[in-house]
């Protein structure tokens, strides 16, 4: 037989048992594209950690309190065995070693923030203005918070576009003031856009000083110290002098935790990969799951066709041209519906980003690759034994239809 | 053209071992028309399918143009039934997804002739059988006569040494019986090898030689004197 007409014969067979195509299509189709939504999700978290690290710097270290090693006796499980990293020292770091530039404190907590009859709660950021120009955050009106000793609180602060409106709507908001807890601030910035910022939305969040934040939270220890090294200075060398001198400030104990973003990427990444992995494969199950359904649904199909294979037979047709045509038939099925899911799976990516674009979803090359392969292979493999027993029937029992 | 010996094809049916075939001789000529008829299970439809090479025999010779068709394997039969033979069944074996023309195409697409030639094998094919006009319609568009016509013009449209039928007249009224019959009778006047299978004494008294099964043997073999 000649391929081309091969492939009009399958095709209208194809065409003939509509719905019967359709379920294998489906199948397939939701198989492919489960595997390229998964590893799209999968890489989009990859992405948006490395983004986020990558932001921050290559000469920035992040410093929290606790070790991450393992020193015996009982785990900081209730957060009291380590010892807090205080404004003080972090004012002292800044003074004492010469690879320092600046800090950037961070507490975080939330509260309660009205103005006038309307309050709500938000995410409240205790930083300095160090922190908004690291991250790059832009105004949409009025400007950073003002600069100076990062002990000394004020009544300086930033809201995100979502606060101001809920707050003052149209409204006046910049030089106004509101109430954070029991405290008095006065609106000087507003943040614009979405500005996510280490998994927050800053957008629905105000920032006030680290100093005035730890009074309104009554707490003084710091969830986390951002340090920014000078240009010049080795990252290992500055590493180890600055927890040197946080041993010294805290009384010869190294009760701090500081790493390198590169060092953190690189267990996030290691993790974000095996996981991305593991929902790839979860995805190929239901592929697996499609290649048994084309397998079912080509055996009903070969059986209610009986007569035609015996006929095909008596024509003239061997075994083999019998076997290659209900191959064909699979393969392009499995085909057309492995394509569909691929268009699937790319539209609800774009979908997906359109939803969320601050996460950098986007199907890799190889779950592409791979998908479209597993489903051509599983769509030929389970369809090996319906062809074959199509091949194998009795011609003069075939045109009985038995 | 066609030489059996001592052929033999048993079946087993209900714990019973049924012989179809029984020990049969049996030679034909080329260009004779031949009816085989006998009451159901003498076997004359295993012949029909023995000598279509749609069935295997347990026992015996069975040569074909020449040559020795028991040793063949699958592949070797299906080319010689694609080149050689053509069959009419009594429930016509038209594939319902295809058209009366690609019904007709379906054994030329099978054997790789070419589509321009296709078309004008077919073309001629239906001009012979009076269908031209039915060309486009499916199966379930015809009447029983015209699916016998379109079967027969599949049969034929290689142009085969021999032609096998199998009560092909069995779902037709007379009067589309009779044109089928007297069509096939003019093939067999242009050289094919004509053997009809048939339990209507009427129509298989119309054939030169007349064979009567029973129980898996030939019980009469009458045959007109020629001219």
């Amino acid at each position: 037989m000649r391929p081309a007409d091969q492939l009009r014969f399958c095709l209208t067979a194809l065409l003939r048992q509509r719905f019967r195509s359709a379920m294998i299509l489906l199948a397939m189709a939701i198989g492919v594209a489960a595997v390229l939504l998964l590893t799209a999700l999968g890489a989009g978290a990859r992405g948006y950690v490395v983004q986020e690290f990558a932001s921050l710097g290559k000469d920035v270290l992040v410093m929290f309190p606790g070790r991450k090693e393992t020193t015996g006796g009982m785990p900081p499980v209730m957060g009291t065995a380590a010892r807090d990293i205080t404004l003080e020292d972090a004012h002292l770091l800044t003074r004492r070693v010469a690879a320092v530039e600046f800090v950037a404190p961070l507490v975080i907590g939330s509260a309660e923030v009205s103005a006038g009859a309307l309050s709500r709660e938000v995410v409240i950021l205790g930083t300095n203005d160090r922190f908004v120009s690291m991250r790059q955050l832009s105004f949409a009106q009025g400007g950073n918070l003002p600069g100076g000793d990062i002990r000394e609180g004020g009544r300086a602060c930033l809201i995100g576009e979502t606060l101001r409106d809920a707050l003052f709507g149209n409204g006046p908001a910049l030089g106004q003031w509101l109430r954070i807890g029991g405290y008095r601030f006065q609106v000087v910035g507003i943040l614009e856009g979405r500005g996510d910022a280490m998994g927050m939305n800053l957008s629905d969040a105000a920032i006030v000083p680290v100093a005035s934040a730890q009074r309104l939270f009554n707490s003084y220890g710091l969830f986390r110290l951002l340090v920014k090294l000078r240009p010049g200075y080795d990252l290992d060398a500055s590493r180890q002098r600055i927890l040197a001198t946080m041993t010294e400030l805290h009384q010869g104990v190294e009760d701090v935790t500081l790493v390198s973003p590169d060092a953190m990427l690189e267990t996030f990444d290691r993790v974000l990969l095996i996981m991305t992995l593991g929902v790839a494969a979860i995805g190929g199950i239901s592929l697996l799951v499609a290649g048994v359904l084309i397998m079912n649904v080509m055996m009903i199909s070969v059986s209610q066709r009986t007569r035609e294979v015996g006929l095909l037979k008596a024509l003239g047709a061997d075994s083999g041209a019998v076997l290659g045509l209900f191959l064909l038939e699979a393969m392009l099925v499995t085909l057309a519906g492995a394509l569909m899911g691929l268009a699937l799976g790319y539209a609800g990516t774009a979908a997906a980003l359109h939803w969320m674009p601050t996460i950098p979803f986007a199907v890799p090359v190889w779950a592409s690759g791979a998908a479209l392969t597993v489903a051509l292979l599983t769509g030929g493999l389970f369809s090996l034994l319906p062809a074959r027993r199509a091949s194998r029937l009795q011609p003069v029992l075939a045109l009985q239809g038995r | 053209m066609i030489e059996c010996r001592q052929l033999c094809r048993s079946f087993a049916l209900g714990g019973q071992t049924v012989h179809a075939l029984d020990h049969v001789d049996l030679s034909i000529a080329a260009g004779d028309y031949v009816s085989v008829m006998g009451p159901s299970g003498s076997g004359k439809s295993t012949l029909l399918n023995m000598l279509g090479l749609l069935d295997r025999p347990d026992a015996g010779e069975y040569r074909l143009l020449d040559r020795e068709t028991t040793g063949l394997d699958e592949e070797q039969r299906a080319a010689l039934r694609r080149e050689h033979i053509g069959f009419v069944f009594q429930s016509y074996h038209l594939v319902p997804r295809l058209t009366a023309r690609e019904n007709i195409e379906l054994p030329m697409m099978l054997a790789g002739v070419a589509p321009a030639e296709r078309r004008a094998l077919a073309e001629q094919a239906m001009q012979r059988l009076s269908i031209g006009d039915r060309a486009d319609h499916r199966p379930n568009e015809l009447s029983g006569g015209q699916r016998q016509r379109v079967a027969i013009a599949r049969a034929i449209v290689l142009r085969p040494a021999l032609l096998l039928a199998d009560e092909p007249t069995g779902n037709l009224d007379s009067r589309s019986g009779t044109e089928v019959v007297e069509l096939l009778e003019a093939l067999n006047g242009e050289g094919i090898t004509l053997l009809v299978v048939t339990h209507d004494g009427a129509l298989g008294a119309r054939a030169r030689r007349r064979i009567h099964m029973r129980d898996g043997r030939i019980a009469e073999d009458q045959r007109d004197a020629p001219g």
